[in-house]
């Protein structure tokens, strides 16, 4: 589960949104909208730990966070199944690598639970997870020749790779056609249904049964205090 | 932590010229210095140590800025942040990388460039050693100056004006240790002065440089 | 009121005002009453001759900057543990001045040495370690004006001072290493540990204590240009986004 109360954020010094509170329960989605600079990339990576808190807490069950940004951290020179296979052993998943069939097989990692292919805090098997993302026939082209949207999709699968619980989304379908939009948003409801939760912030309609949050009425007042600048003013 | 080393060696092998280019400015800088003051044997084999030793110095420095700007600029830097992969480890893998990729290569044909110098035979031994024991430094502090200026456009030359000075004491003692093997004295004192470095050096700059990126992410 | 409290921007421009004129006067004070009785109401030395009347500004200024780097220091701890921006823009502020010091010692150091040595310079462990230190001077000014955020920059130079800092001692005695290696017994000694009598020990005094007392009040000045400075911007930086 994750809290947020009394959240006031702030990037360059500046306050950015000011006493955010929410709860999202396990299995539950978050879609936050406002403008464009109203602050929705700033909560993100508060709540990702890339930014400290001016005032407020954040609760979410520990190490169980990941960030997913604008930039894909797509390296150009490693091919798609070396980005993944990199992000699958720096989160410790390396040991799912091998195929995961649903329902499992002998002399395979724990079986996957029914109707789905993982728990959220194991990822996915990596070619299940090309296979979900499409991914599959790209698999050894280097990622600098990856058109975007196909950089986009290798991004959101590293997302399915590091099994982790709570997840933080900076506009995730930037560059997706319809047909890649859905492919994320069928994993992610296959996230939601294992128990895992989702904080996205996007300008389109995922489809998801999920509450939204605008974030216009807590936008910091410009005289607000807090910020790096208020002890001059 | 070994994934992130590997990637990084993969990639600097694949970005071209990896291994070759911090060797190839190794090569120009030691070829230039007898043009610059004259081919007297006598002269060069005393300015020996000196010369390679500055000039693994600008060598190791060509490369640091490369460091951390690409997965900064690509946004790995921020996602590795958040990983379960401590920082401090990122940063010492970082610098192990850069110096598997430049320091050791350097270490290995610096001998064969000391002899393009004219160096004493009893310093041979002891210039492998004593590279061997700083460019480990050379790479920690580099990361650590990395690390301050990865966020600057251009911040190759700030780079070198803030990790050049934090230089001098490997400089130091790792030219001395080589000089004092090439006079014939004992150099254990100065090897062991420049291990002591290089260990501080280890254990220190890691948090350093991981604060440092911490700064910069926000 | 705690003395942390004069920390506050506004507080510390309300008390260093009516502060500054003393300072700027009593520093002139000494400096003129010091140099004047040094330079000329004192016997020269019998072996160095008149130069060595340079030690009135070689060797303040010396001290104050290695003073001024330990000030910057200070500061630094100060601004990343209780993040008070006074101390970070007073460590911006003593910089430069550090850096002018340094120069003064090593120019005064090459007027002392030239009748001693024949030169102007000679790398000897001291002069060469206030050389390194003009270098560190360098590299934390070049990286407060690189940055563009005023607290990212505080940030950034904080730690650069205090891992310079360890550097800069490290230097120190690799350099004494490095010449007493090479010129064995043959020490070109600028060291004030050698017996200065009296007569030429109390204008020593007031000359660093002029040099003290200018260097705190130049600090405070700068201090408070800066905070002016990062006012101004955080007032246009207001303006903008109202």
């Amino acid at each position: 589960m994750l809290t947020v109360q009394n959240l006031t954020c702030a990037r360059g010094g500046m306050p950015v949104l000011s006493d955010v509170g929410f709860t999202v329960e396990a299995g539950q989605a978050l879609v936050l909208r406002g403008p464009n600079g109203i602050g929705k990339t700033t909560l993100l990576r508060t709540l990702a730990g890339l930014q400290p808190t001016i005032e407020g807490e954040v609760d979410y069950p520990e190490d169980q966070g990941a960030y997913a940004s604008h930039a894909d951290g797509v390296k150009a020179a490693l091919t798609v199944l070396e980005n993944l296979q990199f992000w699958a052993d720096v989160y410790g998943q390396s040991d799912v690598a091998a195929d995961v069939l649903p329902g499992g097989t002998a002399g395979q990692p724990p079986a996957a639970p029914p109707g789905g292919g993982f728990t959220p805090t194991r990822g996915r098997g990596l070619p299940s997870v090309l296979d979900a993302f499409d991914l599959d026939d790209l698999r050894n082209r280097m990622g600098g020749t990856l058109s975007a949207g196909q950089r986009r999709r290798l991004g959101l699968a590293r997302l399915a790779v590091i099994g982790r619980k709570v997840l933080f989304l900076d506009e995730p379908t930037v560059s997706l056609d319809r047909a890649s939009v859905s492919l994320f948003t069928d994993w992610l409801k296959a996230h939601l249904a294992a128990r895992g939760i989702a904080v996205i912030a996007t300008h389109i309609d995922l489809g998801l049964d999920a509450p939204e949050l605008d974030l216009t009425p807590f936008k910091a007042a410009p005289d607000m205090g807090g910020g790096a600048d208020e002890a001059f003013l | 932590m070994i994934a992130l080393l590997l990637r990084d060696l993969r990639l600097a092998v694949r970005a071209g010229g990896g291994f070759g280019l911090g060797l190839a400015f190794f090569l120009i800088v030691v070829v230039l210095v007898p043009f610059g003051v004259g081919p007297e044997t006598e002269l060069l084999s005393r300015i020996a140590p000196g010369i390679l030793w500055v000039a693994s110095l600008l060598a190791a420095l060509l490369s640091l800025d490369r460091i951390f700007a690409l997965d900064y600029e690509d946004g790995s830097l921020a996602l590795l942040a958040t990983s379960p992969l401590p920082l401090e480890g990122a940063a010492l893998m970082k610098a192990l990388a850069h110096w598997i990729t430049t320091g050791l290569p350097l270490t290995i044909a610096a001998p064969a460039l000391g002899f393009l110098l004219s160096l004493a035979p009893d310093a041979y031994l002891y210039l492998l050693i004593s590279l061997l024991i700083g460019t480990p430094a050379l790479s920690m502090i580099g990361t650590f100056g990395a690390a301050l200026t990865v966020g600057l456009r251009r911040g190759g030359l700030l780079l070198s004006l803030l990790v050049l000075p934090l230089y001098v004491p490997t400089l130091i003692f790792g030219a001395e240790a080589v000089r004092r093997g090439a006079d014939g004295l004992d150099p254990t004192g100065a090897l062991i002065l420049l291990g002591g470095i290089t260990a501080g050096t280890f254990a220190l700059m890691p948090f350093a440089t991981a604060a440092t990126l911490r700064i910069n992410l926000r | 009121m705690s003395m942390w409290e004069y920390a506050n921007p506004k507080l510390f421009m309300g008390w260093t005002r009516p502060v500054l004129p003393w300072l700027f006067w009593s520093a002139g004070l000494c400096l003129a009453v010091g140099l004047v009785w040094g330079f000329f109401f004192t016997p020269n030395d019998f072996r160095q001759g008149s130069t060595v009347k340079i030690i009135y500004l070689h060797v303040p200024s010396a001290l104050m900057a290695i003073n001024a780097w330990l000030m910057m220091l200070v500061a630094s701890i100060i601004w990343v543990v209780r993040r008070h921006h006074v101390s970070a823009l007073a460590a911006r502020a003593a910089a430069p001045i550090g850096v002018v010091m340094t120069l003064i010692a090593l120019f005064t150091g090459g007027i002392w040495g030239q009748p001693m040595w024949g030169t102007y310079w000679a790398w000897d462990p001291r002069l060469t370690s206030f050389l390194i230190l003009f270098l560190f001077y360098l590299g934390y000014i070049a990286l407060w004006e690189a940055i563009e955020n005023p607290d990212t920059a505080a940030d950034l130079t904080s730690v650069l001072c205090m891992v310079g800092s360890i550097f800069a001692i490290l230097s120190r005695y690799a350099v004494l290493f490095w010449n007493q290696g090479l010129h064995q017994g043959a020490t070109l000694s600028l060291d004030k540990e050698e017996n200065i009598s009296d007569v030429f020990w109390f204008p020593l005094l007031v000359c660093i204590a002029g040099f003290v007392l200018l260097f705190i009040a130049l600090v405070l000045m700068r201090t408070r240009t800066e905070i002016r400075a990062r006012r101004m911007r955080a007032l246009q930086a207001r303006a903008a986004r109202a």
